[in-house]
């Protein structure tokens, strides 16, 4: 019997299981998926927004302006990448600088730093790369970029580490109601629980009904991006058109690792899984990226992805807080600025549980804020690498090229809490595969050093989910057992 | 942390990397390859089809028995051989560092360096299909390393987009493995690989090439469960209503390679618009002492036109650190120009010249032709031509061409035309 389940494991859902694993409860994290970040959270813009463009008065307004301080500390405890780079929304003609000296009004009332800049020099200076037709832009320096991810593993191991249990693999697909809570059927386990947060994402409205907390439904909406290679179109700063009243438009945007994107567009689509990308959607960015910066090299392209919001039927509102069922709380709607506000809807939503449930939050003495990350071979100088080598071989071998990712590094986030299992999880965990070969000369070595590590045929390591495999058999009298060496 | 001192460094044990070692060795210098595979040979390890060597060694080998030619020749020499060892930095100065499990970082400074690292296979990313991303996509040269070193079969139904000769090549191994190859798609209204992979690895097994057709959309959520191929028009835009479908548990992508040079631009070397070196008639690159040759300097066809030229590198890289070099002779830098069907030309600059000499050009048309003239031009005239029967894009053009300094103005341009009937042949 669980005091708190939360459904979910999104970044929203990560950040209310480390908020809550500072008090005395018993907590689960219920995740449909292998890992965490396996739907929104790994596939949006992973900007940190500065918070004064969502209407005033709105919840996503209120969390934004809140939550984005909060990532100082937040970096701080829990060391994910996350750099305050810094944004501009580029404006063209004068109706878009009517537009720019409204943001700037409005980032006046919430104390949001924030100028507009005319200084066409001074704008080619902080962004040489820029439209040449740019005649001024609104400058917002606390808007950062964060690694979704590493962000979203950090909360996770963070709250794993301070005793919240975590689910994986295990879609929710019943909830009853008993004399103490709820009973969850969660893939093949049954959870008890007396509360429940339902941080479902796209998919929260499907949760609140079965538990009969029907108060609102979810409406997927696609964005489709394009990934550039490192270094080819240098930029410092998000940038973003001037916006329209539906849309921030298509952006531009670097990565803290040093990458740059365009996207997303916004298409309202019925299948809530649908994450394909189209020729027409991804020519829709590239012609919106390039009228920000018109010399982006297409042909640099490293990948494209759709992700998919979740915008609620409540004008498109967060939908958070206590539901008309007693002990069902809703972490749902979590639409942009959604990342920005993840740790301020995590504090709401642990008040949430304060006033309208009966459990009683007390403190726990020894809750660790501090969440180590993995050792990174990125983060060493010449000496310590000499000696990482010297104590450990595997520090000397590098698996992945594009990324420099050795095997040491890959054989410790398999070992880490919510450890990696899959090629996807070693991905969104150190990167090799996103790079520009895109797995090309790495696949067959991870492929091996997870079957070793995980003691398991090649044949049974999935790319993601179970019914994912990587390769479906081996040659004909060869025999599938798990790979034993140590040459990847 | 280990320093190393050698004459030669060669990054990369591939053909390029072995012959321009063996070479450089040969003439006397000091040799360190540093290779980031357990053994010597790069790709020609995972290319156990045969064709290979019949240019260079007159008979025909496999990719294996290729390499493993060098790699005995290699053995029977003193040449430092570092392997499972990455290149992690090149500096201008020639100072490499890598590191491997058992020695640990090193630094090795050499008088000169050769890069050899060959190329990779451009991604589904680069090319942009549009789709889902699920399990079961692979580059052909990763499926090849899968299936031929490993022994793992990536899918049982596969459609390859692309028809690169890796493409084709893992076309017909799939098939001999049982694996049904439900076709090959390819953009460009011809095939992109040699004649003989068409002939030998389609033809013969019945597979079908569709070209003018590409990739429109890759489904399922988490294999591939089908790919829809269509028509393009003569601009590559996907002509609707031609829609074919393919239930399929995996596409291949063989649409092409790229030179690998992020270890060169750390170094500075300055890079052509095909990924590759900008190098001069000596194979060297923008940064003195620093050479390139093989796949990372161009993507060749036939993996003895790479043994040739990275010999010459070889030799040069030696010239080089023992001052056998080209000082007091830079004349004039003239800048190579693809002109007319030529897509691109090595070397892009020819930096020494005083008395007359013999400069190898190699370069690929744009699109294939039959009965043309190729022209090598400048000061606004033709100083030498040659016929060419047929020519196509995945078959590299080499020739020698004799360069007189009076002849030469800043640029030479290489065209190549149909040849008009009405010119006479001069000798």
């Amino acid at each position: 019997m669980f005091d708190i389940a939360i459904i979910g494991g999104g970044v929203t859902g990560c950040a209310i299981a480390r908020w809550l694993s500072k008090y005395e409860l018993k907590t689960i994290l219920i995740e449909k998926h292998e890992d965490v970040a396996s739907e929104t959270s790994k596939a949006n813009s992973a900007i940190i927004h500065a918070g004064y463009d969502a209407p005033e008065g709105t919840l996503r307004s209120k969390m934004n302006v809140k939550g984005n301080p909060m990532f100082d500390q937040a970096q701080k405890e829990l060391c994910f990448e996350f750099k305050r780079v810094g944004s501009f929304v580029v404006g063209f003609n004068d109706d878009d600088m009517k537009v720019l000296h409204k943001e700037k009004a409005q980032a006046d009332k919430f104390k949001i730093p924030a100028e507009v800049i005319t200084d066409i020099k001074r704008i080619k200076t902080m962004e040489p790369n820029i439209s040449d037709k740019v005649i001024g832009v609104f400058y917002a320096p606390t808007a950062g970029i964060v690694w979704p991810f590493g962000l979203t593993i950090a909360l996770a191991e963070n709250a794993h580490n301070n005793g919240v249990k975590f689910l994986f693999s295990s879609p929710v697909t019943d909830i009853q109601r008993n004399e103490h809570g709820f009973i969850i059927q969660a893939g093949k386990n049954q959870v008890e629980t007396q509360v429940i947060i339902n941080a479902a994402g796209v998919f929260a409205d499907e949760i609140a009904n079965m538990a009969g907390a029907a108060e609102f439904t979810i409406a997927p909406r696609k964005g489709e991006y394009i990934l550039m290679d490192r270094n080819v179109v240098p930029i410092n700063h998000i940038l973003f058109p001037t916006p329209t009243p539906i849309s921030k438009g298509i952006l531009v945007c670097p990565t803290v690792e040093g990458h740059t994107f365009i996207g997303p567009n916004a298409q309202d689509i019925d299948n809530k899984e649908d994450l394909s990308t189209s020729s027409a959607g991804l020519n829709e960015i590239i012609v919106g990226g390039r009228k920000l910066l018109p010399s982006i090299p297409i042909r640099l392209a490293i990948t494209n992805f759709a992700g998919i919001r979740a915008i609620s039927n409540k004008n498109g509102e967060f939908v958070i807080g206590q539901s008309k069922v007693d002990g069902f709380i809703n972490a749902a709607g979590i639409c942009s600025p959604g990342l920005s506000s993840c740790l301020a809807v995590a504090e709401y939503i642990t008040e949430t549980v304060k006033q309208y449930t009966s459990l009683r939050l007390e403190e726990k003495a020894n809750w660790n804020p501090i969440r180590l990350p993995q050792k990174r071979l990125s983060e060493m100088n010449e000496d310590e690498l000499s000696n990482a080598i010297k104590k450990r071989p595997q520090w000397g071998r590098v698996i992945c090229r594009c990324e420099t990712v050795t095997e040491a590094e890959i054989v410790d986030a398999i070992h880490r809490p919510i450890g990696a299992h899959s090629m996807d999880m070693i991905k969104k965990r150190l990167r090799p595969g996103m790079g520009r070969c895109q797995g090309g000369f790495c696949t067959p070595k991870i492929l091996k050093i997870l079957s070793r590590e995980m003691d398991l045929p090649v044949t049974k390591i999935m790319k993601n989910d179970t019914g994912s495999p990587m390769v479906i058999g081996r040659l004909k009298q060869l025999e599938s057992l798990p790979w034993k060496g140590d040459r990847p | 942390m280990k320093l190393l001192e050698t004459d030669i460094a060669v990054i990369g044990g591939g053909p390029a990397g072995l012959a321009a070692a063996l070479t450089a060795y040969n003439k006397g210098a000091k040799v360190t390859i540093i290779e980031r595979d357990f053994e010597l040979g790069g790709i020609l390890q995972q290319c156990i089809h045969n064709g290979f060597g019949l240019t260079y060694f007159k008979e025909e080998l496999t990719g294996p028995e290729y390499a493993e030619k060098f790699i005995a020749m290699v053995k029977q020499t003193n040449i430092e051989v570092l392997l499972d060892s990455m290149v992690i930095d090149l500096s201008s100065d020639k100072t490499i560092t890598s590191m491997n499990p058992q020695k640990g970082l090193m630094k090795i400074k050499a008088k000169a360096v050769i890069l050899a690292m060959g190329c990779r296979e451009r991604t589904r990313g680069a090319i942009n299909v549009p789709g889902t991303r699920p399990a079961g996509i692979y580059n052909a040269g990763t499926a090849q390393r899968l299936v031929n070193m490993e022994g793992y079969m990536p899918g049982k139904r596969i459609v390859i987009l692309g028809s690169g000769d890796i493409g084709l090549i893992m076309a017909r191994r799939m098939t001999l493995e049982g694996v049904k190859i439900l076709c090959v798609a390819e953009i460009l209204p011809y095939c992109s690989g040699l004649v003989r992979n068409f002939v030998q690895c389609l033809q013969d097994y019945d597979i079908p090439l569709y070209l003018s057709h590409t990739i429109t959309e890759i489904r399922g959520t988490k294999r591939v469960e089908e790919v829809v191929i269509s028509e393009v028009d003569e601009r590559w835009m996907p002509i609707k209503g031609t829609e074919k479908i393919f239930k399929c548990d995996t596409v291949l992508f063989s649409v092409g390679l790229i030179p690998e040079n992020e270890i060169s631009l750390k170094a500075g070397v300055e890079l052509d618009k095909t990924n590759g070196p900008m190098v001069n008639e000596y194979l060297e690159t923008s940064v003195p002492g620093i050479f390139a040759c093989g796949n990372v300097l161009q993507v060749h066809d036939l993996v003895d036109w790479v043994t040739m030229e990275a010999e010459r590198a070889g030799e040069n890289a030696y010239n080089y650190c023992t001052n056998q070099d080209r000082k007091g002779k830079l004349l004039k830098s003239i800048q190579t120009i693809p002109g007319e069907n030529v897509g691109y030309i090595v070397p892009q600059r020819i930096q020494y010249l005083k008395d007359p000499k013999t400069v190898q050009f190699s370069f690929r048309p744009k699109i294939p032709d039959k009965e043309c003239i190729i022209e090598f031009v400048s000061k606004g005239k033709i100083f030498d031509k040659r016929k060419a029967k047929h020519i196509i894009p995945s078959e590299m053009i080499i020739h020698k061409i004799a360069i007189k300094p009076e002849d030469m103005g800043e640029n030479i341009t290489i065209n190549i035309r149909k040849n008009p009937k009405s010119i006479k042949e001069e000798s």
